[in-house]
């Protein structure tokens, strides 16, 4: 039950001499400090951190979780992010010692299982994305993007090309058009039709030599299989450029069409989406990718391989069997863009999408996208009798309504809407994005939640569009706090509690 | 199928409403020469039961560091986790949500946040601290991205910038930073260690006026306190920013970035209260001035009033990110590291001013006293000769310690991190890191196991 009372800063808890943690004794023979380190090295007080007990932390975070929705207490729609299950069984496989307290140096020799893991994960995303190598380093979707970008841009300098574009279409998520300027491309923005297609003769007079990259989400970020896909991908070809797909979307797609069979030259993957993650409340995923034959010599290093029989890679050791490993890093990759970050991965999450996948096997994944499409379909059918969708036939798995007309009959915006949902026991759908669609609502169901839930959020929505909009402007009225001043967050910039 | 809801019957209802005959009709959209004819040729599906007993299976096959007693750090440590951390961290309020963008239905993850960013800066005595970035090594490139937008062109004629990157800096944040550069107008300076630190004159001498960072990392990759003070007046003469790599634990004994006047300071906060696994998820954390913090990349909370007049908390300044700013935001960074931000917060509540401190002391007195043991003996010494805190580089005077290594192992020790690998030059070195949870006996067996090793040699 969630406890009313004020939940005040860590800092304000804080009582001089209140400790929640003791050491153990120094049982090595100790020198003073002044000989062990240089004066001028050593901080003259110990950090000011608050001094709370045990119990108090133990309530005080506790009573913060609870100032939170989540997918587990509440239906989160929230388009573009898949907001599915997080199962229980993954965090308990995750936390296993053997695969927890792993440190990134140990010897190959005692990482066998850990890296069987490894390599079969990179084997299952190159099946289901229909690439042929994948690397597990990049940490996030946004990461892969950035990863993927530099593997192309070696790739051309490889070839002795220079190509400096790479197009977004309008309705891609922000991190497309970001990643393209980080990686030193020049990011051209490429308009959609109203339906949120890629412009065909739009398409045509931005693509020339220049050209390197295409990025496209597919299903877009209006839930809409490109219907041209091929052609796009076919014309991207000729001008010697590569397709990159944006997985985002994946959950729609999972064993019904591949990124590699559609012309995609490089993906990434969101599995703390598409493969329930968690999402952390805002980290950590991962952003495997996956490329073809010509692009993967410029993969970061390493990549988990077998090890080739005649030549054992870890000289030393045999297991029980006498057989040797099995599995090894291979960092011999002259091409390689090097690394984007330390050490492998996010290992914890690649080894809940392990988990994940092989609870599904092909048919589950299948499923998973079908009641995805499923459920997003339904709610679709519902909901467009109250609001305009942009394409109000069909989706795959999510969609984006509009409330412009609201907005000009009624004054309701979007984001009245959203913080009321809030009020109905629901989190609010994805607003204003993509911005090509004014006063957005992208709502996506995932195949986890029940035909109930979806007809209960669209009851809530039928009845919050007949309500007073006064009481929507000041929606939500249930919560602890209803609509922060982010301009004044953002002119007193308070980023942390004062020094005391 | 485990995590679905719907049974056959909702679907035949569901699918009416719709107007679709069938599942299928609902992918007509994905034209038929697209559509996978086949299934997917994975591994068939696992019950529950099976998965669990596979993937013990499969961790049993790795020897962890509660088997092996682990010596290794180089980024990476064998710290204590209070349980406390791990139930918090548990707590499916906080792993099951998402970024708070909604700030009602967040407040929760918003006000840790806030905390975080909160003894973040407290702990650097730097003025902000964004919500958190990947891991340290992807942080400090984004430092280095970041210090190059704020004194890029500087000089009145527009040049090329150039970054200062030691070899005392962890080799894996210097590959990582190196990748991030490859395609942008930047020249990269390595700065070479032989001594173990960063030689102040050399250091003058590969600075001029369109440098736009030093990579500092203090205490560096060897395990070496470098001389921060001098390093960065150094520095700032030459107009450029000085860019801290810190290790969280260390800020328990040794002066802050901030007041060593670091400009950005980054780090690697798998310390506080994260697991290993094998290299991440991890904890990137960046701090930096007050004056740059509209070119700070990721996301930062920022304490405001709600309509009520109620304090409460918002994602903040989101005019420097991509999902606003697309090609010109600071950063493509979007999901970061909540959960282990949470973790931390957590850390460094549980530990408090003392319990920082007494943890770094525990560090520090371990790590002496197993370099000292170690290097009692002939074979062994350390390769430099400065004042370390957790971690030291240590000498095989046989120079077999690949050899060395593996025969620790297969006796039970995760003893050293061979630098060969990152530093050819150092072929006959090692690299140390002993924790608050070594024992005095894991140290004495570990000293007699290498100086065992050592000895069999020679029979």
């Amino acid at each position: 039950m969630k406890n009313t009372r004020d939940t005040q800063l860590l800092f304000e808890l804080s009582r001089p001499g209140c400790r929640a943690t003791r050491l153990p004794a120094c049982d090595v023979p100790e020198l003073p400090l002044c000989e062990l380190l240089p004066t001028a090295s050593m901080a003259s007080t110990p950090p000011n951190l608050p001094e709370l007990s045990e119990p108090q932390i133990v309530r005080h975070f506790v009573n913060l979780s609870t100032q939170n929705m989540s997918v587990d207490t509440h239906f989160y729609p929230l388009g573009s992010c898949t907001m599915k299950y997080n199962p229980k069984r993954n965090e308990r496989i995750a936390g296993l010692p053997g695969l927890a307290e792993l440190h990134p140096y140990q010897p190959e020799s005692t990482l066998q299982g850990m890296l069987q893991i490894l390599y079969e994960l990179q084997e299952i995303l190159q099946e289901i994305s229909g690439l042929a190598v994948c690397s597990l380093q990049p940490a996030a979707g946004a990461h892969g993007e950035l990863t993927a970008l530099l593997v192309a841009s070696a790739y051309f300098r490889n070839l002795g090309q220079k190509r400096p574009i790479v197009l977004v279409p309008d309705n891609a998520h922000g991190t497309n058009p970001a990643s393209a300027s980080m990686a030193g491309f020049q990011s051209v923005t490429l308009k959609t039709t109203s339906d949120g297609f890629v412009d065909m003769d739009e398409l045509a007079t931005k693509l020339n030599d220049q050209v390197a990259v295409l990025m496209i989400t597919n299903p877009s970020t209006l839930g809409l299989f490109e219907p041209h896909i091929r052609q796009i991908a076919d014309q991207v070809h000729a001008v010697g450029a590569l397709v990159y797909l944006d997985g985002a979307n994946m959950n729609a797609i999972l064993g019904v069409a591949r990124p590699g069979d559609f012309g995609a030259d490089m993906q990434h993957f969101n599995p703390h989406k598409t493969f329930s993650g968690p999402h952390g409340g805002g980290g950590p995923g991962a952003g495997p990718i996956c490329v073809t034959k010509e692009l993967a010599p410029f993969l970061p290093a390493p990549i988990v391989v077998p090890c080739d029989r005649q030549e054992p890679c870890d000289h030393q050791e045999t297991d029980e069997k006498g057989s040797g490993p099995t599995y090894r890093l291979d960092w011999d990759r002259p091409k390689s863009i090097g690394r984007v970050r330390a050490f492998f991965g996010n290992v914890g999450v690649l080894v809940r999408t392990y988990a994940y996948i092989r609870t599904h096997g092909p048919d589950g994944l299948r499923r998973v996208s079908e009641n995805a499409v499923l459920n997003a379909n339904y709610l679709l059918s519902r909901i467009k009798k109250i609001l305009p969708v942009v394409q109000d036939d069909r989706c795959m798995h999510e969609f984006v309504a509009t409330a412009a007309q609201l907005k000009a009959e009624k004054n309701i915006s979007a984001m009245d809407i959203a913080k009321r949902l809030l009020d109905y026991g629901f989190h609010a759908p994805t607003v204003y994005f993509p911005l090509t669609v004014p006063e957005a609502i992208m709502i996506e169901p995932t195949e986890s939640e029940s035909k109930q839930t979806l007809d209960d959020f669209t009851d809530a929505l039928f009845r919050i569009i007949e309500e007073d909009p006064q009481l929507l402007h000041g929606a939500p009225h249930t919560t602890s706090i209803s609509r922060p001043n982010e301009v004044q967050a953002a002119r007193q910039q308070i980023l942390s509690h004062p020094e005391a | 199928m485990p995590y679905l809801y719907n049974t056959p019957a909702d679907q035949t209802e569901m699918l009416a409403t719709i107007g679709a005959g069938s599942l299928d009709e609902l992918f007509d959209s994905v034209p038929q020469d697209l559509q996978l004819a086949r299934s997917l040729d994975l591994p068939s599906a696992m019950s529950e039961m099976e998965l669990e007993q596979h993937l013990h299976r499969l961790a049993n096959k790795n020897q962890h560091a509660g088997q092996l007693v682990c010596f290794l750090g180089g980024g990476s440590y064998d710290h204590f986790v209070p349980a406390v951390v791990d139930a918090i961290g548990s707590r499916s309020e906080f792993y099951t949500s998402y970024t708070p963008y909604q700030a009602e239905a967040s407040q929760g993850n918003l006000q840790v946040v806030f905390e975080y960013q909160s003894l973040i800066t407290r702990l650097t005595g730097m003025e902000v601290s964004n919500a958190s970035m990947y891991d340290g090594g992807s942080a400090t490139a984004e430092a280095v991205l970041m210090a190059i937008s704020t004194t890029g062109g500087r000089s009145a004629k527009k040049r090329q910038p150039n970054v200062v990157l030691p070899h005392s800096l962890h080799p894996e944040y210097r590959a990582t930073i190196v990748t991030y550069l490859e395609n942008l107008d930047v020249q990269v300076r390595f700065l070479e260690t032989p001594q173990g630190i960063i030689d102040r004159e050399h250091l003058a001498n590969v600075l001029d006026d369109q440098t736009a960072a030093v990579v500092l990392q203090h205490p560096n990759f060897f395990g070496c306190l470098e001389d921060a003070e001098e390093i960065t007046r150094i520095t700032h003469d030459a107009g450029a920013l000085l860019i801290s790599v810190f290790d969280p634990i260390s800020l328990g004994l040794l002066t802050r970035p901030g007041d060593y006047g670091a400009n950005i300071a980054v780090a690697e906060g798998q310390g506080l209260g994260t697991p290993m696994t094998y290299g991440g998820p991890y904890l990137g954390i960046m701090a930096c001035d007050k004056k740059l913090v509209r070119r700070m990349p990721g996301r930062i909370a920022g304490q405001t009033v709600d309509r009520r007049g109620n304090p409460c908390f918002v994602l903040t300044l989101q005019t420097r990110e991509q999902h606003i700013r697309r090609a010109k935001a600071t950063s493509n960074v979007c999901t970061n590291q909540g959960l282990f931000a949470l973790r931390a917060t957590v850390y460094l509540a549980q530990l408090g001013p003392q319990g920082l401190r007494e943890t770094a002391t525990l560090c520090l007195q371990k790590a002496h006293y197993a370099s000292q043991q170690l290097c009692r003996h002939p074979r062994f010494s350390r390769a430099f000769d400065h004042p370390t805190f957790k971690e030291f580089v240590i000498r095989d005077a046989e120079n077999r310690v690949d050899e060395l290594l593996q025969a620790a192992t297969n006796h039970g020790y995760l003893a050293g991190i061979p630098l060969a690998p990152w530093f050819p030059e150092l072929s006959d070195c090692f690299l140390v890191a002993v924790t608050e949870k070594r024992t005095q006996d894991e140290i004495d067996r570990w000293v007699g196991e290498l100086t065992r090793c050592g000895a069999k040699v020679h029979i």
